[in-house]
C-alpha cells in the first residue's frame, strides 16, 4: 500500500532528444532533510553534464539509483518521506514502484524526435521545436556555434505558461547550412521570417551570446513584433569578445581541442563531457558548416578581433522590458557589458558560472525568466 | 622508304637515338666502374622503337614503361640529368633517389613510370587511357611491354579491358627474343606476339624494330585510329638488345658473338645515318655535330650525377602519404 | 536531418553524394551495374548485394560494369587515378584481393614515394569482408591486416551507418589510396543517418562506449559484438570502455593509449586470423608504449588460425562471439599477481 507522504524521486527529461541518464555522484546523505532546488545528485545525459536540483522537499530516505547506474527517464532514483513512515514502508514502496514501472517505449522516443519539425523561411530550411499552449510566444535564439539543444533546460519550465519555440539558426544544428546573409542584421530578418511562417505576429525573444545580439537587432529592426527581450550573455553590447575561442572553434577538427575550447564556455570543465565534444566535432564534419561559421563570423567581428555590431545606445532606447543575464566568469563575452545601461535594462549576474549560463545555472536562469 | 618528315624532324629522331644510345653506353661502362648501385636495365639496340613512337606522342599523351624505360624517358622527354642522378640514387634525381632506375617517372611530361613488375604497366596505361576518353580529350596512351610479358595475365587482362571499353590504348611489345635469359622462342606459345592481338578483338602488326622510318609510319596509323575513338592496337617491334637483361648478366643463354655481330648489322642508329644522308637531304656533318652535343650533355650529365648530394636521412619518411 | 538507413544505403548514398558532386568520381567493379551487353535489363543487380543500385540511371556511363579481370581492372583504376580521375572501384570480395594485390601494393601504394612525390593516386578501393554468411574459406575472410601493414595505404573499416557514410565521403575526397572494407553482415544494420554530407577524419578512432574497467578495442562488427559482451558485463558490474578503430591505417594510438591509462586491462577483439593481425598489432603497441599502466596481461579474442569453416555451427564458433568477448574481459579484470 502506497504513503502518499511518501514521493518518488525520479530520473528527469531534460530535452526532447533526452532518453536515458547515468548517476555521476551523490550529493547528498541518506537522512538529509532537502529544500527544493537543493542539489540532490549529478546525472549525465548524451547531451551535457548537469546537476538534478529537489523538485519536491522531504527527508531522503532511501537512494535507490547507484553510481554509474544508466536508467532511462521516470526511473527511480530515491525516495523522500517524513521520518515516520518506517523504513519497511518505504521498501514496500520501491518494490511497488519498480513493479509497475515501464520505461518510455521506443515509439514514444520516436514521436519526441518528431517533435522537431522543418519549415522554410527567409529561403533557408529551418529545424525547430515547440513546447507549449499558452498565449504568450517565446521565441529561444542560440549563439555561434550551438543548436536549439542549448536550450534543453530552459524550453520546457517556460512551455508551462507559454508556447515556445526553439530553432537552429541557419548554417547550425538541423537547418540549412548555406548562409545568404550571416550579418546581425540578415539574421535578425531570418527570425522575422521564421515568425512569419508561423503566423507568430508578435513574440517575446529570449536570446544566447550571438543570439541575444540577433534578438536585440530584431527589436530594434521591428519593434512592434517583439514584445520582451532577455538576453543572456548577448553579443551586441561591447567590444571585448574571445576571437581566439571563435576562430579556434571554426578551426579545429581535433578532439582535444575541442575539448578544451568547449571548456572556456563554463566554468566547470567537467561539464564538458565526449558526447558533446563528439556532436560538436560530427556539426563541424558536416558539407558547408566551416563556411557558414567563418560567413556568421565576420557579420559580428572585425579584422581586428573586436564586436562590429554594437546596440547599445540603440537598446537604451527600446521601451520594451529588457532582461540581461550572465556569468561573473564568463570567458567568451565579459559580463562588463552588462554594466552602464539605463536602468530600465535589468540586469543579473550569477556568480561563479561561465558563458553557457542558462545550461550550467538552469534553476537560477530560469526563476529569472519566469518573473 | 619515303617520309614525309622534314630535315628538323629527322635530326630531331637523330638526337633523340643517339641521346639514348649515349646514356645506355655510358651506364654500362659507370656501372662496372662500380659508381651506380641496385639493377639496371639497359635499352642499347631498341632505340628506334621508343623514338619512332615517342615522336606522335603529346606531352599530354602517357606512356607507361617497364624495368628497360631508360629508352622510353628520354623519348617521352624525361631531362637526361634527372635520370643519371636517379640512376645514381642522388637527391636531384627525377625521383629525388626514391625510385631509382626501375621506377623514373616523370608524370608532368607524362612519363607514368618505369615499373620493376614485369606486366605492371598495361593495366596501368588502360586507366590513363580511360580518363582521357572520359574527359573527352583526343589523348591516348602507350604501354611498351617486353616478349616477358607478353605472356602475364596481367597484360591479357589489360588488352581484353581495352577492347570492351573501347580504350585509346596502344601495346608496343619490344619483342627482343629474350625474357631474362629465356628465349621468347621457347615461352611465347604462338609464332608472333602479334597473333594474340586477334584473340584480343584488335589488330596487330610486325614492325622491324630496327627500322626508324617503319616504327614511326606504324605507329603513327595506330595513333590516329586511337584518337578518333576507334579503339586500341597492338604492335610487335621485332628487335634487339645489345647489353643483358641486367647490368652484370654473363648473357651466357645467347651464343657467342651474337651482340657484336648485331652491333655492326642491324643497329638502328647506322642504319638511320644511312639511310637519312643517302634519301633524305640530311648531311654527315648535321649528324657528327649532334654526336659531339649528345656526348658533352652525356658527360655533364654524369659529373652532374656524381657531384649532387645524396638524400637526406629524412627524405626516409617523407611522401609515403600525402597526408596521413 | 538524420533518418534511419542501413549501412549499405548510406554507402549508396555517399557514392551518389560524391558523384553529385564531382565530376571526376567513376565507379568500376564486376555487376556494379549489371546488365552490360545483355538483353535484358541493365541496372540489373546494381551490384552483387545491390549496394550501388541506382546509380547507373542517374550518372549513365561513369559507373562501368568490369569483366572478370581483377588485376586489370584495379590496375586500370590504379592508372586512371594518376591520370587525374577519382575512381571508386569496387574488389567485389577481399578474398580476391590476390589476383589484383600487385597493383594495390606495388604500384598504387608506391607510387607516391618511388616517384619523389610526384604522384599522386587517389584511389578508393571498396571490398566485402567477413564470416557470417556461410560464404565459406573463399568469400568469407578479414584480410584487412595484410593491407594494413603496406605503407602508402589507408585502410578503413567502418562498424555504423554513420560512420560508413562519413568515412566513405572522407575517402573518396582522401588524395591517397584508400582500401575500404565494408563488412557483409552490417549491410541490413540500420542507423541515423544524415541527409547532408559530412566527414569523419582517418586516424580518429570512437569511443562507442565508455566505461572504466577494462578497455576493449574492436574493429568492424566486432565492435557490435564488444557492445554486446560490456552491455551484459555492465549488469555484472564490470564496466567496459568500447575503443572503435575505424581506421587501421592511420591509427589513433592515443585513443587506445589514453583508454588503457584509464584502465589497465586490455582485450583486443578481431575477426582476422591470428598470426599478424590488428590484434597482436594493437597487443604489441600497448605492451611497448603502456607497460606501466597495465594491471593484467593483454587478452585477444580472434578467429582461430584455420580458414573459415562453411557449416554453420563451425562458422558460428569460429567468428569471436559476445560471450567469447565477455570471458575474456572477466579474466583480465579478475587477474591478480
Amino acid at each position: 500500500m502506497s504513503n502518499d507522504k511518501i514521493i518518488a524521486v525520479t530520473m528527469p527529461k531534460w530535452g526532447l532528444s533526452m532518453t536515458e541518464g547515468k548517476v555521476m555522484e551523490w550529493l547528498v546523505e541518506e537522512g538529509t532533510d532537502l529544500n527544493v532546488g537543493d542539489p540532490v545528485v549529478d546525472i549525465e545525459t548524451e547531451k551535457i553534464a548537469n546537476t538534478f536540483e529537489a523538485l519536491d522537499s522531504g527527508i531522503l530516505r532511501k537512494k535507490v539509483a547507484s553510481l554509474d547506474d544508466i536508467l532511462p527517464i521516470g526511473a527511480l532514483l530515491a525516495v523522500l518521506a517524513p521520518s515516520e513512515v518506517s523504513d519497511s514502508e518505504i521498501d514496500d514502496f520501491v518494490s511497488e514502484f519498480l513493479e509497475n514501472y515501464v520505461p518510455p517505449a521506443p515509439e514514444e522516443e520516436e514521436e519526441e524526435e518528431s517533435a522537431y519539425q522543418y519549415i522554410d523561411a527567409d529561403g533557408y530550411r529551418l529545424r525547430y521545436s515547440k513546447m507549449g499552449t499558452g498565449v504568450e510566444k517565446i521565441v529561444l535564439i542560440h549563439g555561434f556555434g550551438g543548436d536549439a539543444d542549448r536550450w534543453l533546460f530552459t524550453q520546457q519550465p517556460l512551455s508551462e505558461k507559454s508556447t515556445v519555440y526553439a530553432f537552429d539558426l541557419p548554417g547550425h544544428g538541423q537547418s540549412s547550412k548555406s548562409v545568404t546573409d550571416g550579418t546581425v542584421s540578415g539574421l535578425a530578418q531570418t527570425v522575422m521570417a521564421f515568425m512569419d511562417s508561423l503566423n507568430i505576429a508578435e513574440a517575446r525573444l529570449i536570446g544566447h551570446s550571438l543570439g541575444g545580439a540577433i534578438a536585440l537587432q530584431s527589436a530594434i529592426s521591428c519593434p512592434t513584433r517583439v514584445t520582451r527581450l532577455d538576453l543572456i550573455a548577448p553579443a551586441g553590447l561591447g567590444e571585448e569578445i574571445n576571437v581566439d575561442y571563435i576562430n579556434g572553434f571554426i578551426e579545429t577538427d581535433n578532439r582535444k581541442e575541442m575539448k578544451g575550447l568547449l571548456q572556456q564556455l563554463v566554468a566547470d570543465p567537467e561539464l564538458v563531457n565526449r558526447a558533446l565534444v563528439n556532436d560538436m566535432l560530427q556539426f563541424k564534419r558536416t558539407d558547408g558548416v566551416s563556411n557558414a561559421l567563418s560567413q556568421i563570423a565576420a557579420g559580428f567581428i572585425d579584422d581586428e578581433g573586436r564586436q562590429s555590431r554594437i546596440m547599445r545606445e540603440e537598446a537604451a532606447l527600446l521601451t520594451i522590458p529588457i532582461n540581461l543575464i550572465w556569468g561573473s566568469l564568463d570567458k567568451i563575452i565579459p559580463a562588463d557589458h552588462a554594466r552602464g545601461l539605463p536602468t530600465q535594462i535589468k540586469s543579473t549576474v550569477l556568480d561563479g558560472y561561465g558563458h553557457l549560463v542558462q545550461l550550467e545555472a538552469a534553476t537560477e536562469v530560469n526563476a529569472v525568466l519566469a518573473v | 622508304m619515303a617520309t614525309k618528315l622534314s630535315v628538323e624532324d629527322l635530326l630531331d629522331a637523330y638526337r633523340t637515338m643517339k641521346t639514348i644510345r649515349e646514356f645506355e653506353d655510358r651506364v654500362h661502362v659507370e656501372f662496372a666502374k662500380g659508381g651506380i648501385p641496385g639493377f639496371v636495365h639497359l635499352y642499347a639496340g631498341e632505340e628506334a622503337s621508343a623514338t619512332g613512337v615517342g615522336m606522335h606522342l603529346k606531352e599530354s599523351d602517357k606512356l607507361a614503361s617497364n624495368h628497360r624505360g631508360h629508352g622510353h624517358c628520354i623519348a617521352k622527354g624525361v631531362e637526361v640529368n634527372g635520370m643519371m642522378a636517379e640512376i645514381y640514387g642522388k637527391k636531384t634525381g627525377t625521383c629525388h633517389g626514391k625510385g631509382g632506375s626501375m621506377h623514373i617517372a616523370d608524370l608532368d611530361t607524362g612519363m607514368m613510370g618505369a615499373n620493376g613488375i614485369v606486366g605492371g604497366g598495361p593495366p596501368l596505361a588502360c586507366g590513363a587511357a580511360l580518363a582521357a576518353k572520359m574527359k573527352g580529350t583526343d589523348g591516348i596512351a602507350v604501354v611498351f611491354c617486353g616478349d616477358g610479358a607478353s605472356n602475364q595475365g596481367t597484360t591479357f587482362e589489360a588488352m581484353n579491358l581495352a577492347t570492351v571499353w573501347k580504350l585509346p590504348v596502344i601495346f608496343v611489345f619490344e619483342n627482343n627474343g629474350y625474357a631474362e635469359a629465356t628465349a621468347s622462342k621457347f615461352s611465347v606459345a604462338c609464332k608472333d606476339i602479334a597473333d594474340r592481338a586477334v584473340g584480343f578483338g584488335m589488330p596487330g602488326e610486325i614492325v622491324d624494330g630496327h627500322d626508324f622510318f617503319a616504327v614511326h609510319e606504324a605507329f603513327g596509323r595506330a595513333a590516329e585510329r586511337a584518337r578518333a575513338g576507334d579503339g586500341p592496337s597492338l604492335i610487335e617491334h621485332k628487335l634487339d638488345r645489345f647489353f643483358g637483361h641486367f647490368e652484370g648478366d654473363n648473357q651466357n643463354y645467347r651464343p657467342k658473338d651474337e651482340v657484336k655481330r648485331l652491333r655492326e648489322e642491324v643497329c638502328c642508329l647506322k642504319r638511320f645515318s644511312a639511310e637519312v644522308t643517302q634519301q633524305h637531304g640530311v648531311s654527315p656533318e648535321q649528324l657528327t655535330e649532334i654526336d659531339n652535343e649528345v656526348a658533352s650533355m652525356i658527360d655533364a650529365a654524369v659529373v652532374f650525377a656524381e657531384t649532387s648530394p645524396d638524400p637526406d636521412v629524412a627524405d626516409l619518411t617523407t611522401d609515403v602519404y600525402i597526408k596521413y | 536531418m538524420a533518418r534511419k538507413i542501413t549501412f549499405q544505403q548510406a554507402i549508396n548514398e555517399a557514392i551518389d553524394q560524391e558523384m553529385g558532386r564531382d565530376e571526376s568520381v567513376i565507379v568500376m567493379g564486376e555487376d556494379v551495374v549489371g546488365g552490360s551487353g545483355a538483353d535484358g535489363e541493365m541496372d540489373a543487380w546494381g551490384g552483387v548485394l545491390g549496394v550501388t543500385k541506382g546509380l547507373w540511371g542517374k550518372y549513365g556511363d561513369r559507373i562501368m560494369d568490369t569483366p572478370i579481370s581483377e588485376a586489370g581492372y584495379v590496375g586500370a583504376a590504379v592508372g586512371a587515378a594518376t591520370a587525374g580521375l577519382r575512381p571508386v572501384c569496387e574488389l567485389m570480395f577481399i578474398d580476391f584481393m590476390g589476383v589484383c594485390f600487385d597493383q594495390i601494393y606495388n604500384q598504387a601504394a608506391k607510387f607516391r614515394y618511388m616517384f619523389g612525390g610526384k604522384a599522386e593516386t587517389p584511389i578508393v578501393i571498396r571490398t566485402m569482408f567477413g564470416a557470417g554468411f556461410r560464404a565459406a574459406a573463399q568469400h568469407s575472410q578479414c584480410l584487412y591486416p595484410m593491407f594494413t601493414a603496406v605503407p602508402g595505404l589507408k585502410v578503413v573499416i567502418p562498424s555504423t551507418p554513420y560512420d560508413v557514410k562519413g568515412l566513405l565521403i572522407q575517402a573518396i575526397r582522401d588524395n591517397d589510396p584508400v582500401i575500404f572494407c565494408e563488412h557483409k553482415v552490417l549491410y541490413t544494420v540500420e542507423g541515423d543517418v544524415p541527409e547532408e554530407s559530412y566527414t569523419i577524419p582517418f586516424g580518429e578512432a570512437n569511443i562507442a562506449k565508455e566505461g572504466d574497467d577494462v578497455t576493449i578495442v574492436a574493429v568492424g562488427r566486432m565492435v557490435q559484438q564488444s557492445l554486446e559482451a560490456a552491455a551484459t558485463l555492465s549488469k555484472e558490474g564490470v564496466s567496459c570502455e568500447v575503443v572503435d578503430l575505424r581506421t587501421t591505417s592511420p591509427l589513433d594510438e592515443d585513443t587506445i593509449l589514453e583508454s588503457v591509462e584509464n584502465t589497465g586491462r586490455l582485450v583486443v577483439v578481431d575477426e582476422a586470423t591470428p598470426r599478424c593481425s590488428i590484434a597482436t598489432d594493437i597487443s604489441a603497441l600497448v605492451a611497448q608504449k603502456a607497460f606501466g599502466e597495465l594491471k593484467a596481461p593483454i587478452e585477444m579474442v580472434t578467429a582461430p588460425h584455420t580458414p573459415v569453416p562453411f557449416s554453420g555451427t563451425l562458422e558460428d564458433s569460429y567468428v569471436p562471439s559476445p560471450e567469447k568477448i565477455a570471458s575474456a574481459v572477466k579474466k583480465v579484470s579478475e587477474y591478480t599477481k
